[in-house]
This record gives C-alpha cells, sequence and structure tokens, in this order.
C-alpha cells in the first residue's frame, strides 16, 4: 500500500503542478498539454505506470480489507472507537470514491465523453506558420462553468485530502519511519500537504466560476 | 516416615560443589526416553521445563491458566536478590546465606540456604542473557536497590515489575522448547490427583478446564511447581486462581507437608474496602526505601494527614528499630502496624491502616525520580483508591502474602514420596520461618534453572524409563477417585455459593490463625474448620450440570473443599508449635516488648505433616535443623 | 449505585450466543469491575442461574487474563488501566454497560466472556525468545547497556499479552503484540543476533493465525493497558522490510 500509494501521490502532486500553469494563461497551458502530447513514450509510460499501481493498489487495498474483514467475523454489538480518525477509517470508500472520481474525470477530459468543448482547438501562429492545437485551456474553463461538475470536482477533492490526510503519514509508518520527535511533525505535514494539495487543486474551479479565469 | 534430609557431608561451602559430583547422570542419547511432568509454570515450573527440555528430556507441562505467561510469579513487583556484589558494599555467598537464614528465624537448612546463595549470581546472568531488561545506571551496568532485612544494596529490579520480566524470560525460554517439541504443554488443565506406583510418582490425573475432560499422563518423575497456599485467607494477595490442590493432592498420597502454619503477612497492601472484596493488593517493599511508615500518636485522631504536625506523629518502625528503620523485616513490620492499630491508632476506614508518607522523599528528590522509580506503583494505588499518593500519604495495612511452609523436600528438592519434586513456592525448603523480601523469584528461579535440573537425574538414572505407562491399576483407581469427586461437588446443588463458604473460612484462618495466633484461639478454628467443611459437603451450590463442560464455579468448589482440610492442618501446626518464630507469632510467646521469642531448645525443628485419613489428626513428624555454621541467635533488627 | 448490565453470554464455542440484560442494584464505586461481576454471579448462581464466565487471575492489572470490552472498548473507558483495575467509579447511577468477549477470529469464545489466546503462545513460540540455553550465559555486567536502551526495551517488554490491542483494532490485527515483543528484544544486544529472522517468524506465524493486518489507525495503543506505543509496529515494519529485502 504504503509504495504504490507514495507513486500515486506522486502523480497527484505532478498533476497539480500541470493544472496551476492554468492561472499562467491560455497559451502556457496549453503549450504544456503540447509538449505532454508531444512526447508519447513519455505519455504512455507515465500512463501505463499510473494505471499498474492503481492496479496494485486498489488490489492490495481489496486483499487487505477481505483479510481484515475476516478477522473478524463476528462484530461487536457496541461499537465504540478511542481515537481512529474518520479518514483512517474510511480509507476504502475514500478510495473508491476517488477512482470513481478519477474515471469521471477521464471521460470528461480525456475521452471528451461528457462535454462537447473537450474536442475545439486553438490555432496561432508559430514560425511564420500557422499551428492547430488542442485548446486545453478552454475546455478546463468551459468544462468548470458548468457548476454541477465544479461541485463534483469540488467534492472530489475533499474526498482526496481526507483519504490523503491518513495515506500521506502512514506509509511512513507502513515502512517503519518513525521517531519521538519527527512523526508528530509529519502527521502534521501530511494534513497540511493533503488539504493543501486538495485546496490547490480546488483554486481551479472555483476561480472559473468566479470569473477571475475566463 | 523416611525424612532424611540427604544433605551432603563436608564444608558448607563445598557441599553443592562435591554433591554435583556425586550426583549420577544420564548421558544424552537416554534422555529422551525418560518423561517427566512438570505441574505449574510459573517462575520454578516454567524454568525447570524449559531447561530440562534443554538437556532433552521429553516434558509435559501444565498450568491453569490459558497461558504460561499468567502464574502468579508475575505480580511480584520489587526484584531479585543475588551476591552479585556489584555494589562493592560488603555483600558475599556468605552474607546473602546469613541474612536468608536469620530473615528465616533460624527455621531453614543450612546447606540449602547456601546453596540458593551461592547460584543466585548465575540467576542474574542467565535472565540477562534471555532479554530480560533489568534496571541500569548510565554507565549501562546494572542498578541494584536495597531491601528489607538487608544491609547491603543486592536486589535487582526492572521497575516494579521485576517478577513480570523474569517470568516473561522463562515464558519465553519455556516457549522455544515448546516449538522444538521437547515440552508439550498442557494450557487449562489442572492437576487433580497424582498417581503413584509401589511407592513412586508415576503420573497425574488432570482436568482439562476447556472440555472438562479427565486425563491420564504418566511419567518417570512429577515435579510439582505449584506455588503457595495463600488463598487459604480467601483475602490476600494471591491471584484468584491460586490454590494448594496439587500439593494437597501430594499429600494425601503420602507426601509431607512441612510447616504450614509458616505464613508471611507482608506490611504493605491496600487496605480492604468493603464486603466485596475479592483480593488485596500489595504495594511493593521497595517502596519503603523512600517512603516512611507512621501513625498520628494520638488513638482515634482523625485529622488528614497533612493537618497533623511532625510532633504528633510516631514514625514507629523508626523509633523502634533505629538501625533498620523502615526497612525491618517483612513479619516485624507488619506486627508493628498491627500493634498501631490494636492501639487505637490506626487510620483510614476502620482504623485498619498506616500511613506510608513519601512527602520527605519527593521533598529531597523531587517527583520525577520518585515517579522514576515505583511510578507504576503509584498508578496503581490512584487507581484503585482514587487517592494521589504524589500529594497526600499512602494508607497501607499487612495482607497475606507468601506461605513459607509447603511440601516437605529433602537437598535434591525431592519429597519423601520418591519420584515426586516440589519446587519453589510448593516446597518448604529455603525460608524458613519468615522469607526476605525479594528472595522469592529467586528461589523459584534457583529451584528450575539451577537446582532441580541436576538432582533429578539422580533419581532418573536408577530408573528404567517408562516402567509405568496410563493403563496401570493405579491410573484406573486413580482417575475414579477424581471422577467421583467431581460428581459428588455437581450433585450436592445446596443453597450456599462457593465463594461464600471460601470467604468465611478465610475469616476463620485469619481470625485464629493469622498475625497472631494464641491456643484457644487455634483450638476454636479446629472446631470451626471441620463444621464448616461438613457443611460445605451438604450445602455448597456448584452450578454447570455435569462436568464435561468449561464450569468456573466447579474449578473453585474443587479447589475451596481442599482449603477446608489444608486449613485445619495449618491451624493444627501453629497449635503445636508452642514458640514464635518469623512469620508465626504465638501470643503466649512474646518478650516483653512484643518480639518473638523463640524456643531453639525444643522447637528448632520442621514439622512435617503425614496425611492419615480426612477426619483424623495427621501424625506429626520432626527434622532437626543443625545450625554448624551459624549461631542462633535473638533476630534483632534494632 | 444503580447499573444495568448487558452482558454477552454463550454456552460453549458452537452456541450462537446472545446479549443478556442483568440490572444490579446496590453497587458500590469503590469494587473493581470484576468485583461487580462478581456479586452479579453471586446473585446468578444463588437464583439458580449459572455464573457469568470471565478470564481473570491476579486482579492487580498484570497478568493479562482478564479481557472484558466494555461499551465498545477493550478494558473499559479508563486509559491504561485493566479491566480488573478499573473501578465502579468510573461510571454513574444508572449506566448502561455492554460487556463482550475480545472479537477475534483468532480468539474463539470458549464460553460467555471466555476467548482462546492460545494464538499469542504459538507466535511467541515462533520467535519470540532469545536461543540461550541455561548456564551458557556469561557474567551480566559484561555486556553495558545504554539505561535509555534498558528503559525503552522495558517499555515494550511490559505487555501483558492481553489482547486488547486485538479486540479494538478494526481489523483485529496483533501487531502491537507482536512488535511490541519484536522491539523488546531487538533494542537489547542479546536480542539483536536473531533479530531479522525474529520478525519473520512472527509475522509468518501471526497470518496464518488469522490475525487482521495493520492500517495505522492506532487504536491498540489507545486502549493498550501497558500503554505500549505504535512504535513497536514501526520497529516490526522495518525490520519486516528489511528481512524481506535481505532474503529476497
Amino acid at each position: 500500500m504504503a509504495v504504490s500509494g507514495l507513486a500515486l501521490g506522486g502523480f497527484v502532486i505532478g498533476h497539480l503542478s500541470g493544472n496551476l500553469l492554468l492561472f499562467l494563461g491560455r497559451d502556457a497551458f496549453n503549450s504544456y498539454a503540447e509538449w505532454l502530447h508531444g512526447n508519447q513514450g513519455l505519455l504512455w509510460g507515465a500512463r501505463l505506470g499510473l494505471l499498474a499501481m492503481i492496479a496494485l493498489h486498489v488490489r492490495t487495498a481489496l486483499v487487505l480489507r477481505k483479510r481484515n474483514t475476516d478477522a473478524r467475523p463476528v462484530r461487536y454489538a457496541f461499537e465504540s472507537t478511542v481515537q481512529a480518525s474518520q479518514a483512517s477509517r474510511s480509507m476504502l470508500l475514500t478510495g473508491l470514491l476517488v477512482l470513481a472520481y478519477v474515471i469521471l474525470h477521464l471521460a470528461h477530459f480525456t475521452w471528451g465523453w461528457l462535454d462537447s468543448t473537450a474536442g475545439a482547438t486553438e490555432t496561432l501562429t508559430r514560425a511564420g506558420e500557422e499551428v492547430v492545437r488542442h485548446d486545453t485551456y478552454g475546455m478546463v474553463v468551459a468544462g468548470f462553468q458548468n457548476v454541477f461538475y465544479s461541485a463534483i470536482y469540488i467534492a472530489a477533492m475533499v474526498v482526496l485530502a481526507l483519504h490523503l490526510s491518513h495515506g500521506f503519514h502512514s506509509l511512513f509508518q507502513s515502512l517503519g519511519l518513525r521517531h519521538p520527535s519527527y512523526t508528530p511533525k509529519i502527521e502534521m505535514g501530511a494534513r497540511v500537504l493533503a488539504w493543501g494539495i486538495a485546496g490547490a487543486y480546488m483554486s481551479i474551479p472555483f476561480a472559473v466560476l468566479s470569473g477571475g479565469v475566463s | 516416615m523416611n525424612l532424611d534430609s540427604n544433605i551432603p557431608s563436608g564444608p558448607l561451602e563445598k557441599k553443592w560443589e562435591s554433591r554435583r559430583f556425586d550426583l549420577k547422570l544420564v548421558n544424552p542419547a537416554n534422555k529422551r526416553k525418560y518423561n517427566i511432568i512438570v505441574v505449574g509454570t510459573g517462575l520454578a515450573g516454567g524454568s525447570a521445563a524449559a531447561t530440562l527440555g534443554e538437556l532433552g528430556y521429553n516434558v509435559k507441562a501444565f498450568c491453569h491458566n490459558d497461558s504460561p505467561r499468567r502464574a502468579h510469579s508475575i505480580a511480584a513487583q520489587g526484584g531479585i536478590n543475588a551476591a552479585k556484589n556489584y555494589q562493592g558494599d560488603g555483600d558475599s555467598v556468605f552474607r546473602l546465606f546469613y541474612d536468608t537464614i536469620k530473615g528465616g528465624d533460624f527455621r531453614a537448612r543450612e546447606a540449602n540456604v547456601y546453596r540458593l546463595a551461592e547460584v543466585s549470581t548465575n540467576i542474574i546472568d542467565q535472565c540477562v542473557a534471555q532479554g530480560v531488561p533489568f534496571a541500569r545506571e548510565y554507565g549501562g551496568y546494572l542498578a541494584n536497590r536495597s531491601f528489607g532485612g538487608a544491609q547491603v544494596s543486592r536486589t535487582f529490579y526492572a521497575r516494579g515489575q521485576t517478577g513480570q520480566q523474569l517470568l516473561l524470560g522463562c515464558y519465553q525460554a519455556l516457549s522455544r522448547q515448546v516449538a522444538s517439541g521437547q515440552v508439550k504443554m498442557y494450557p487449562r488443565t489442572e492437576m487433580l490427583d497424582i498417581v503413584v506406583v509401589d511407592g513412586h510418582a508415576r503420573g497425574i490425573i488432570t482436568r482439562n478446564l476447556v472440555t472438562g475432560k479427565i486425563e491420564r499422563h504418566a511419567a518417570d518423575a512429577v515435579v510439582l511447581a505449584t506455588g503457595g497456599y495463600g488463598n487459604v485467607f480467601y483475602l490476600s494477595t494471591n491471584a484468584k486462581n491460586c490454590n494448594v490442590t496439587a500439593a494437597f493432592r501430594a499429600y494425601k498420597r503420602g507426601a509431607a507437608f512441612a510447616n504450614p502454619c509458616y505464613t508471611q503477612i507482608h506490611p504493605t497492601c491496600i487496605p480492604v474496602s468493603g464486603d466485596y472484596q475479592s483480593k488485596l493488593t500489595l504495594m511493593s517493599e521497595s517502596l519503603r526505601n523512600d517512603g516512611r511508615i507512621w501513625v498520628p500518636k494520638k488513638q482515634g485522631d482523625t485529622r488528614a494527614p497533612g493537618d497533623i504536625p511532625e510532633s504528633e506523629r510516631d514514625y514507629y518502625l523508626e523509633r523502634k528499630y533505629p538501625s533498620f528503620g523502615n526497612l525491618a523485616p517483612r513479619d516485624v513490620a507488619s506486627r508493628a502496624a498491627k500493634e498501631a492499630c490494636d492501639d487505637g491508632r490506626g487510620v483510614g476506614p476502620g482504623g485498619l491502616g498506616v500511613y506510608l508518607d513519601f512527602a520527605d522523599s519527593i521533598a529531597r528528590l523531587g517527583e520525577d525520580a520518585i515517579r522514576q522509580r515505583y511510578g507504576n506503583l503509584f498508578h496503581m494505588y490512584a487507581k484503585i483508591t482514587g487517592e494521589d499518593p504524589y500529594k497526600s500519604p499512602m494508607r497501607i495495612y499487612p495482607a497475606v502474602h507468601y506461605t513459607m511452609g509447603g511440601l516437605w523436600v529433602d537437598y535434591h528438592l525431592m519429597t519423601n514420596v520418591p519420584g515426586l519434586y516440589a519446587i519453589g513456592e510448593a516446597n518448604f525448603s529455603d525460608h524458613g520461618a519468615n522469607r526476605l523480601g525479594a528472595s522469592a523469584l529467586m528461589q523459584g528461579l534457583a529451584d528450575g534453572y539451577f537446582v532441580l535440573p541436576y538432582t533429578i537425574s539422580d533419581y532418573l538414572a536408577s530408573q528404567k524409563p517408562g516402567s509405568v505407562d496410563d493403563q496401570h491399576a493405579a491410573f484406573d483407581a486413580c482417575e475414579t477417585d477424581v471422577r467421583e469427586r467431581v460428581a459428588k461437588l455437581l450433585d450436592i446443588n445446596g443453597k450456599r455459593t462457593v465463594d461464600s463458604f471460601h470467604r468465611e473460612l478465610g475469616k476463620i484462618i485469619w481470625d485464629e490463625c493469622g498475625m497472631a495466633r494464641n491456643k484457644a484461639g487455634l483450638k476454636q478454628a479446629l472446631q470451626k474448620i471441620p463444621a464448616l467443611r461438613e457443611e460445605f459437603w451438604e450445602n455448597v451450590c456448584v452450578p454447570g450440570g455435569t462436568g464435561e463442560t468449561f464450569n468456573q464455579s466447579l474449578e473453585k468448589a474443587g479447589r475451596v473443599a481442599d482449603f477446608m482440610e489444608f486449613g485445619e492442618m495449618m491451624c493444627r501446626d501453629a497449635l503445636v508449635r508452642e514458640e514464635s518464630c518469623g512469620g508465626h507469632l504465638r501470643e503466649e510467646h512474646q518478650t516483653a516488648d512484643g518480639e518473638a521469642k523463640r524456643d531453639d531448645e525444643n522447637f528448632c525443628h520442621a514439622t512435617a505433616w503425614e496425611f492419615q485419613g480426612v477426619d483424623k489428626a495427621p501424625k506429626e513428624h520432626r527434622e532437626p535443623l543443625e545450625f554448624e555454621n551459624v549461631e542462633l541467635a535473638v533476630r534483632s533488627y534494632k | 449505585m444503580r447499573v444495568t448490565l448487558h452482558v454477552w453470554r454463550q454456552n460453549g464455542p458452537d452456541d450462537k450466543g446472545q446479549i443478556v440484560r442483568y440490572p444490579l442494584d446496590d453497587v458500590s464505586e469503590h469494587m473493581s469491575f470484576l468485583e461487580m461481576l462478581d456479586v452479579l454471579n453471586e446473585t446468578l448462581i444463588e437464583s439458580g442461574d449459572e455464573p457469568v464466565a470471565f478470564d481473570h487471575d491476579c486482579r492487580e492489572g498484570i497478568c493479562g487474563a482478564c479481557s472484558l470490552m466494555i461499551n465498545g472498548v477493550a478494558h473499559g473507558p479508563q486509559a491504561g488501566t485493566t479491566a480488573c483495575q478499573l473501578h465502579m467509579r468510573s461510571f454513574k447511577d444508572g449506566d448502561e454497560i455492554y460487556i463482550e468477549p475480545w472479537r477475534a477470529k483468532a480468539f474463539p469464545v470458549i464460553k460467555d466472556l471466555v476467548v482462546d489466546r492460545s494464538a499469542f503462545d504459538r507466535i511467541i513460540s515462533a520467535g519470540g525468545y532469545v536461543s540461550v540455553n541455561t548456564g551458557s550465559a556469561q557474567d551480566a555486567n559484561l555486556v553495558p547497556i545504554g539505561k535509555d536502551d534498558a528503559d525503552e526495551a522495558f517499555d515494550y517488554a511490559t505487555c501483558i499479552g492481553c489482547g486488547a490491542c486485538v479486540a479494538s483494532c478494526k481489523n483485529a490485527s496483533a501487531m502491537l503484540f507482536v512488535g511490541a515483543k519484536f522491539s523488546h528484544l531487538e533494542k537489547l544486544p542479546q536480542g539483536q543476533v536473531e533479530a531479522d529472522r525474529r520478525a519473520t517468524a512472527m509475522v509468518e506465524q501471526m497470518d496464518i493465525e488469522g490475525f487482521g493486518n495493520c492500517t495505522n489507525q492506532y487504536e491498540c495503543q489507545a486502549v493498550c493497558p501497558k500503554e505500549i506505543k505504535v512504535d513497536a509496529i514501526a520497529r516490526l515494519n522495518r525490520a519486516f522490510s528489511r528481512s524481506t529485502v535481505k532474503n529476497g
């Protein structure tokens, strides 16, 4: 869980840094997208790697869940929790919600099944020649102008934050990296990082909805 | 009855060495042909079973708990003595020997005690090698503290949980043998009888406490390590399930029971709080290193302890025993507490308590230092009483804690029944009439690791392995006895619960055979106990239908039935010992200032009782004690 | 005071079992929780019923026999306390108290509140010891051990094997128990020799017994009567990974 989670967490951060280029304007964002798609080897390498990690992460989660439920065949009549966080107790649920959202997100922006603007292009002049490229910026802005979709996106980011807030510090424990003075900082850092990432992602639909980005 | 102590000749310090050379050995290839049964897997039994397994014998080990790790040795708090002299404060094997003999009020065998002091050093080495986390100094070397009855610092400890750490070390060694197959472990199994064939112990009958199944186990030798009988008092610091059954069954099959009247009343326990009280909790004697014991000078003083000025406090141990002060031995400290309370100066509900005050030490060393030394004990006290001992003094009162008496054994730890051994608290050998603090753990481990494994080979070498199997007629007879007894208990269907009988028995014993005894009281107890026993067998209620299930009431009933007989023997022993010594104080025999008065002329012996029948008086035998290396002195801690 | 108990009654391993309600009057706040159950049992026996079976022995918080889930919390509401050391002053008049056995596949119920914890013994047998025979030890002071290391080893060694960690873990994992024994021995030079072997063997046995996996929720640490820290689990994780990588 820790190793695949770490890889997926890395993607979440990488993807975010790409997305935040949106705030630098249409050109910067579309150039990034063009560059990404221009390196098919890199792109597909990353996609396959991610796919493998998702498969591994999900499979391990399900196997563990099966073993963990089997480990307690009879439940308590009176259930109570002393200190486990809500986030830690709903990892499977939040994980599956994030997975469902990722599929929706791919369907929306990558496969363009949900939105007619997905295939929009822009034309620009490069070294005297006219070039037509995919208008990713326009697609994103149009997508988020849909309040319904933005709401789903924002909700998904809250779920992601919950998932990451437990996942980030948990991986240190699973790898045996624990120390009386560093661990509290790691735990705090994990929460800050998780909510920071989610906040940064959410800033995009908010910016679009508020008209800051158009 | 043959009570040959089998003590080697020669000078004291050479006895064990020369005996080890004389002992017959079993060669390594033959060891696996011998089966040994070990009943009880606390410090003594666990260490014996592990060591016998390592040596290559086939061992079957039994305990009534669900795991050997729960034996009551685990509750020992303060520490374990060893004559390491790491502190360079004048300790030596001879001094530990002398302190133990003197502490026992000259009622133990010299040779046994000397051997105990001799092997004490090996125990510490062995335990450290097993990973027992003893307390250490910053330099990395082992720390020591002092304990009652000694003027040197020779007690090794692991905070207030020394017994736990030693037991876990021993349990782990045992687990290793279980994994290797040398030891087969039978948890939740209680020994209900011992099988004697042609005068030799050849096996046991057990009850599986989960299924209720009665089973037979044959062996070439049987080792009893089943602890003491403190629960005859009902309220004691023993664990609830501690009992005398195994030792008492052995007694009924011919083993002599020695000195049952020697019981130790520990001075520092938490006082009783109500009728529902199920057991008493000990506060380690080590607390007396830093705590000062006092009562108000005035009778019936009900002021809060903080409101009583220094000048109106009586630090009675410091006053009466200036050289040992608060570290006077247990019997002395307990009696002094009783005296203060009898004088109407006790504190707390019912006036049955004295203060153990840490204010001076906290002022001198700081609260942190005290927390470091006794944190878990203070924590436990606070949980039980709801009071904070950092702020106000603890209230303590004496309680039954340990029993020095037990099955009579010779120098080889063998009872008078050949092939039957008794080790640890179950035997009578090393502590005389009073045990010093931190010596129980020492004796248990000495017996199990370093004595029994040597001496048992001497017996086995003379026996043909597997001479008796569990189909022998003696097993049939013994099993029938056990079944009938179980059935009888279940059939009574009376009105009173087992616990109510146990409480009543305990009250009789505590009143008449507790901290102070006298002829009239003991005679009265000898009337009351048989009457109570009779009622028990007519009116006890043991629910649960058949014995073929998990039935805790049945377990308890069997044990209490044995206590009912045992308590009578104990009072009888106290009655015939017309002297005061150690834990046995006869009110008729004390000095003018209330100290125990021994009678070495007439009572310098161990009394061993031989069973004659349930309602018959047992036969008294005496093993004279000879002292060649120490002078019998009046025990003084002044 | 007056309390109402809801106690799990189960006649034997194969019985289905159910919660039974017992109102209890005249409970003193100075009673221990187990003394309160003693009182209940005395009344049950006197009225011809079978008493509630529960494991207990030392009643001073060290043997680890007692094992009660009290209102969904292992050993009840007071932190750092076994059920036998819990006193009724932690409850108030009129309280409803649910008492259940430890629940785990690896701890099957024997009767009522009594469970079989022999899985723990088998885990220790798998490697929770230092392989040293009696008599082969050198002098105890030959190897100095720093006070801090000895103290930390002690903190782990203080585990009483009660099983509260398993009972409270949402996954019925035994990682705190195993981690505590592993860490105790690993902190000491005597135990370091076979540390990796021990980690692998104990974890394998734990899996065989059917305990769940640690998902780092730390309920175990919160209920451990000896307040053993999950640092023990991290140490075990580290050693287990190290030994897995090393041995391929």
